[in-house]
């Protein structure tokens, strides 16, 4: 492993040449809804450029409503794009396709299996043999320190836990990109720093690209190789921030004064933002 | 156990209020606790009584299992298309209030005296709660669990069995408590019009012939049982609500 | 008229035109069901020459003492189980179990102690819809949040102004789904044991009409509680739609 030894400046290089392989693409991507009281169009995103690159932590930030959601949902394969398309690994994607993971952010633990067969859950499903299925199973037990309750309901963990659960029960189907819509929505700071350090080690060790949508501007700066801000509806991305971190990152990043400048550049664009969004509500 | 000793009080308060009540109007009018208690017990070394009970029995498993089978699957579609629900909703509601006894006189035009006849009105009763309980279950399932279905490339086939079904199964159970009572008090009362056979027949039969320690004998074995049985789906209830 | 009523609409009228159908081209034998057009048309004379005016009083008049005694005392009762956890505990599981008895087996019982008429009818029926009010009124209670009845103490409410004018309208939407059920209940423990037991009532005809081979007397009979069912049930459910809007934010 070269990446400890690298500063800034070889950063920027390991980003040119090893990374900057395209792995979803994006092209003029837009989704309208009907309204159901006026049955009109809106637009609820887009058009929307973008490129992922292979192995890339990208995340996206942006006003309430702006259609964060909507976009995981087309990247996922969970919903169409009104228009335009979305490239994964070379192919235009049509429903959810095989080597994408998703992370929710409401609970989506099924209360009524134990942990271990939650996490086991899609393996299952999808035909992997039994032995396979308890390697991996183990292996994402330890990997996410949910070997004491393997046995455990969901009902039985605290909120952290199962959203680890969730985790786990995507990592085990070992995708090569995983989306995250606000996956730490619902839990305290101090679990959201630790989950956001864990999040980092599962990335580095997976090699997977990650799209994380968050409103914590704080969690999107110190995760993230790139992070893109959105505008308030239509959603489109008026920034993209290169943080320049090493790919041996950890949450203690939060203490430099790069973590800073990058912070308060999201949030210069952002304030004006959640004010339109703010002033269309009086 | 101990917390059942409350209850085990009051149970024991109203066999009491009962047998005041029997002293207060007469053995001939309502036989006491304990009379009818010893009726119950010689009426079940007769072979008519265990004729009888096996004849309620079958026709109850019969419309049990229809009603099931019928209320989960058509729960599950009408639970699915939320167009098809919304129409169907307030016409089941409807159904659900009919006093259904006054359509006997059709059943059993239809269905004739006999086995169909009470496997008909039993379903009538218990199929309906089975279906709202399941129908509104599946509107009332979090959403969360489909979308993670569909990340997980789970076919329409493993999502109902895997996802769906688990999902709703403490609201199918509380469907299933219901429209069993639903499902025995339908049979009943198909034996009581359309048959000459059964606990329901016994009892009509002893309303006949004015013997009330007969009437309150085959009452009281129903209500033991049925109790029973809604007991034991409550603690099913319990432990699943539990998990 | 939303997209639904319109389908529904459509559902029933095709329901009752293929019905109607089935018996004019006699693939329904006469026998067993007579077209519903000639249904109503014999309801509507029946109605006009007032040949069931005094069954039809008796069972209506039945089914609104019954669900207003139901209702009334199931709210207090279920009121004073509420204020009382340790009764209430008891109480539960014999209140989970009320309904899985079936009640009709003890209607010879009530006919003795009641006597036949009225007394027994209306008995009946208020024993099978009170349970069902009790349950309403408990579960309503236990749904207000106690963000409220804190608010209603800093308030320096007394018991009674809290009562009513916190707990009666918080409890509101549940209560009246209470009222919906015993309303039916009522319903269908009047006409079913006019039906099994009593000599007058709706349901007493429709038996008598039955054994007697008036065909045409019995199904305008059960159109008429068929329609009786559906218009209550419309009526309940539009306060219920106007009960439930109001709280929609």
């Amino acid at each position: 492993m070269t990446f400890a030894l690298k500063g800034g400046a070889v950063e920027t290089l390991r980003v040119a040449v090893e990374s900057r392989t395209p792995h979803v693409t994006l092209s003029q991507v837009t989704r309208s809804f009907k309204k159901a009281s006026t049955r009109e169009m809106f637009a609820a995103l887009g058009p929307i450029d973008l490129t992922l690159n292979k192995g890339e932590f990208f995340s996206v930030v942006g006003p309430s409503g702006c259609g964060k959601s909507t976009l995981m949902d087309v990247l996922s394969g969970l919903a169409r794009p009104t228009s335009g398309q979305v490239m994964f690994e070379g192919k235009v994607i049509s429903s959810v396709p095989d080597g994408v993971g998703v992370v929710f952010q409401e609970d989506a633990s099924f209360p009524w299996l134990t942990v271990r067969d939650n996490i086991a859950f899609g393996l299952r499903r999808s035909g992997v043999d039994g032995p396979e299925v308890e390697r991996r199973v183990a292996y994402a037990l330890g990997f996410m320190g949910l070997r004491d309750f393997a046995g455990a309901y969901p009902a039985q963990l605290s909120g952290g836990m199962r959203q680890r659960v969730c985790i786990a029960r995507t990592l085990v189907m070992q995708p090569r990109l995983i989306l995250m819509d606000e996956p730490f929505g619902a839990l305290d700071q101090q679990t959201r720093l630790l989950m956001g350090d864990e999040l980092l080690r599962l990335w580095r060790e997976t090699n997977a690209t990650v799209l994380l949508i968050t409103h914590a501007l704080d969690e999107a700066a110190m995760l993230s190789d790139r992070v893109g801000v959105m505008s308030s509806r239509p959603g489109l991305f008026i920034d993209l921030v290169e943080t320049g971190w090493e790919r041996d990152r950890d949450s203690r990043v939060v203490s430099t004064p790069r973590f800073g400048e990058i912070n308060a550049r999201l949030w210069d664009k952002l304030r004006v933002e959640t004010m339109k969004v703010m002033g269309a509500q009086h | 156990m101990q917390r059942f000793l409350p209850t085990f009080l009051l149970v024991i308060a109203l066999i009491a209020a009962w047998q005041l009540l029997h002293l207060a109007i007469g053995a001939g009018a309502l036989t006491s606790p304990w009379m009818t208690l010893t009726h119950l017990i010689s009426m079940m070394g007769t072979v008519e009584l265990w004729a009888n009970v096996g004849e309620t029995a079958k026709a109850f498993a019969y419309a049990m299992s229809l009603a099931l089978v019928g209320g989960i699957v058509l729960g599950v579609l009408l639970g699915v298309n939320r167009l098809a629900g919304a129409v169907a909703e307030p016409i089941l509601l409807n159904l659900y209030a009919i006093p259904k006894v006054t359509l006997y006189p059709l059943v059993l035009l239809c269905f004739g005296l006999g086995l169909s006849s009470k496997v008909a009105f039993g379903v009538m009763h218990g199929m309906i709660p089975i279906l709202l309980f399941t129908m509104n279950a599946i509107r009332q399932m979090r959403p969360v669990y489909l979308r993670t279905a569909g990340t997980l490339r789970l076919t329409p086939v493993q999502s109902l069995f895997h996802v769906l079904l688990p999902a709703i199964l403490p609201e199918i159970v509380a469907g299933v408590r219901l429209g069993f009572a639903l499902t025995l008090l339908g049979v009943l009362i198909g034996e009581m019009f359309a048959s000459q056979r059964g606990l329901g027949y016994m009892a009509v039969n002893a309303m006949g012939l004015g013997d009330i320690p007969t009437i309150m004998a085959v009452a009281l074995l129903l209500t033991v049982i049925a109790v029973t049985c809604n007991s034991l789906m409550l603690m099913l209830d319990k432990k699943l609500q539990h998990r | 008229m939303n997209i639904e009523s319109v389908l529904r609409s459509l559902l029933v009228a095709a329901f009752i035109g293929l019905i109607e159908w089935l018996c004019r081209t006699h693939v329904i034998p006469p026998m067993v069901l007579i077209p519903p057009s000639q249904m109503l048309m014999h309801l509507l004379s029946l109605v006009s020459t007032g040949q069931y005016s005094q069954d039809i009083l008796f069972s209506f008049g039945n089914i609104v003492v019954s669900a207003f005694v139901a209702i009334i005392s199931g709210f207090f009762i279920g009121l004073a189980v509420h204020s009382m956890p340790r009764f209430r505990a008891a109480l539960e599981p014999l209140l989970a179990s009320y309904y899985a008895v079936p009640t009709f087996i003890f209607y010879p019982v009530f006919i003795v102690v009641f006597g036949v008429g009225h007394g027994s009818i209306i008995a009946i029926a208020v024993l099978l819809a009170i349970v069902a009010m009790i349950t309403a009124t408990l579960t309503g209670l236990d749904r207000i949040p106690n963000v409220l009845r804190k608010s209603a103490a800093v308030m320096r409410m007394s018991r009674l102004q809290t009562a009513w004018r916190i707990q009666l309208p918080a409890a509101l939407p549940y209560l009246f789904g209470g009222v919906k059920l015993a309303v039916a209940y009522s319903f269908i423990g009047v006409i079913a044991s006019e039906f099994i037991l009593s000599g007058s009532g709706i349901g007493y005809a429709i038996a008598f009409a039955y054994n007697n081979f008036e065909s045409d007397n019995m199904y305008a009979l059960m159109l008429l509680v068929l329609i009786s069912v559906t218009l209550i049930n419309a009526a309940l459910n539009f306060f219920d739609r106007r009960l439930q809007a109001r709280r929609q934010r």
